[in-house]
């Protein structure tokens, strides 16, 4: 008779985190950063119809990276638990607290239960009526919830990304320069990002009960300019008025 | 958090999402005989303009021989670019109302993109079918459904019939016990590319009329200023025409029709009790 190989429950974990980490590492980074008027959030994301970030509720945001199929599946599950608590109850009582917990819940437990982990980070963002209220939610793979306030990188380079968001972030910017600073931050010193290669999109208290609005095209190519980043390649990037 | 499998999925429609969550509204049974004085919403108009559509409501609710409600709300924005107006019993009208545009929200939010125009008219027509029941319970639901179809860039509006029959009009519509007076005063003083002020006086007079033959349609309150509530839907998208620019119009209509009535004589006729002449 043979017998089933025993397996440490930390391997199991660190083999399904590890698998998770290596599926999320291989897709591209987005950041939310908060800014005078709500929040923003910029995801590098070349297609222009497979969305990373969308409108959850009238104050509620989400945004994904990793394995599309299944943020997108989270995404339409939040849709679903948002619009239903909207329609039991009051729209007032649907909120990003408890959708997170909803999401964390979740993520834990396919992370423990199933054949394999969820390859994703989500970000659940809610704005809030005044400035300095607004909330990020940032949930991992294995259902870890952490709340942020200023901003919050998600994807296998946050830690880079966010070390460079962290310089040059300020409270109370106004929604370019935040645009500005989230894509200098997701491109890092060797490489330029323009209009084309992202997704942006903000929640505004200005926008009025749906507060979820893209910002692109023509808006989005005039707040980048020729693209933001490092790697100043030639004459052309040094601005002509010297 | 509610999840499904590929096959049982319920995708964009939130009305098959509440059915799967349990949460779907019951419909209403009342035993024939047994019939309680229900609320009930009048009257309704759509007009097509040069810009897109007006559409107004009178703001009067009756149950029974009884005013309900003063200033009842029947127009209501759908979604940004459609509205739609209800006649009928008015708390499943407002539940109706709720429901459509908690569904085209949903829609827009699971699948990306908006609905076109005629399939959110559709969609309308659905739900005032699946009120059947309770139509046939004397809780019938009769909207009007109006918007601004972004692929043609014209106002399109389309009426019902209880059984969810739909139907579009090409000038204007009416519905609620007011609607053949107010329609029939739409039907004389419409032309093509009216103007937003032709078209707002337009519907004014219309409601105007109605309240004056019908009961149950509330005319302008000048007491409690409570006027019908009018909104555009246009390029710009729904928009609430504001109070004060109705109630201006509405002075305007009841000065000129005072004066017309000082012109002419009254020719009531003489009722006495005391008979012979003076």
């Amino acid at each position: 008779m043979s017998m089933p190989f025993y397996v440490a429950p930390e391997q199991v974990m660190k083999d399904r985190a590890d698998y998770a980490r290596k599926g999320i590492a291989r897709g591209r980074s987005l950041a939310a950063v908060v800014y005078a008027d709500g929040i923003v959030i910029c995801a590098e994301n070349p297609s222009a119809t497979l969305r990373k970030v969308s409108e959850i509720y009238d104050r509620i945001a989400f945004a994904g990276v990793g394995k599309y199929n299944e943020f997108d599946q989270l995404r339409i599950a939040g849709v679903r638990a948002a619009d239903l608590k909207g329609f039991a109850y009051s729209r007032e009582d649907v909120d990003a607290r408890s959708l997170a917990n909803q999401y964390a819940q979740i993520l834990g437990q396919i992370f423990t239960h199933e054949m394999k982990p969820m390859e994703v980070e989500i970000l659940v963002a809610e704005v809030s009526e005044e400035h300095g209220g607004d909330q990020l939610f940032h949930i991992l793979y294995d259902g870890t919830v952490m709340d942020e306030t200023a901003f919050t990188v998600l994807g296998g380079e946050a830690e880079t990304i966010a070390s460079r968001l962290d310089e040059t972030w300020q409270d109370g910017a106004d929604l370019a320069s935040a645009i500005r600073a989230a894509v200098g931050a997701l491109a890092g010193p060797d490489r330029r990002l323009a209009a084309a290669d992202l997704e942006v999109a903000e929640l505004a208290r200005s926008n009025g009960r749906r507060a979820f609005r893209r910002i692109e095209g023509a808006e989005l190519a005039g707040i980048l300019g020729d693209g933001v980043g490092g790697a100043a390649t030639s004459d052309d990037d040094t601005p002509a008025a010297e | 958090m509610p999840f499904f499998t590929p096959g049982d999925d319920p995708g964009p429609s939130f009305a098959q999402l509440l059915r799967r969550s349990g949460l779907e509204p019951a419909v209403p049974q009342i035993a024939p005989g047994d019939r309680a004085a229900i609320t009930h919403g009048t009257t309704v108009v759509a007009i097509r303009y040069a810009d897109g559509v007006v559409m107004a409501g009178d703001r009067r609710a009756t149950s029974g021989n009884f005013i309900a409600h003063r200033a009842i709300e029947k127009v209501f924005p759908a979604d940004r670019y459609s509205g739609v107006a209800i006649a009928g019993a008015a708390g499943p009208a407002m539940e109706m109302v709720k429901l459509f545009q908690l569904q085209l929200e949903h829609y827009e939010k699971v699948e990306g993109t908006v609905l076109s125009l005629e399939g959110k008219a559709n969609q309308l027509g659905g739900m005032v079918r699946s009120n059947l029941p309770a139509a046939m319970q004397g809780l019938a639901v009769v909207p009007l459904f109006a918007g601004f179809d972004t692929r043609r860039e014209a106002g399109r509006l389309f009426e019902y019939d209880i059984t969810g029959g739909r139907y579009e009009e090409s000038n204007f519509a009416a519905s609620g016990s007011g609607s053949l007076h107010a329609g029939t005063v739409v039907k004389l003083g419409f032309r093509e590319g009216l103007t937003r002020a032709d078209a707002l006086d337009l519907s004014i007079s219309a409601l105007f009329e109605a309240a004056d033959e019908d009961s149950a349609t509330g005319g302008p309150d000048l007491v409690r200023g409570i006027y019908p509530i009018i909104a555009t839907i246009t390029a710009a998208g729904f928009e609430r025409v504001d109070e004060l620019e109705i109630s201006q119009r509405f002075r305007g209509l009841l000065d000129a029709m005072a004066e017309r009535e000082a012109a002419t004589p009254p020719r009531l006729p003489e009722t006495s009790t005391e008979g012979g002449e003076a």
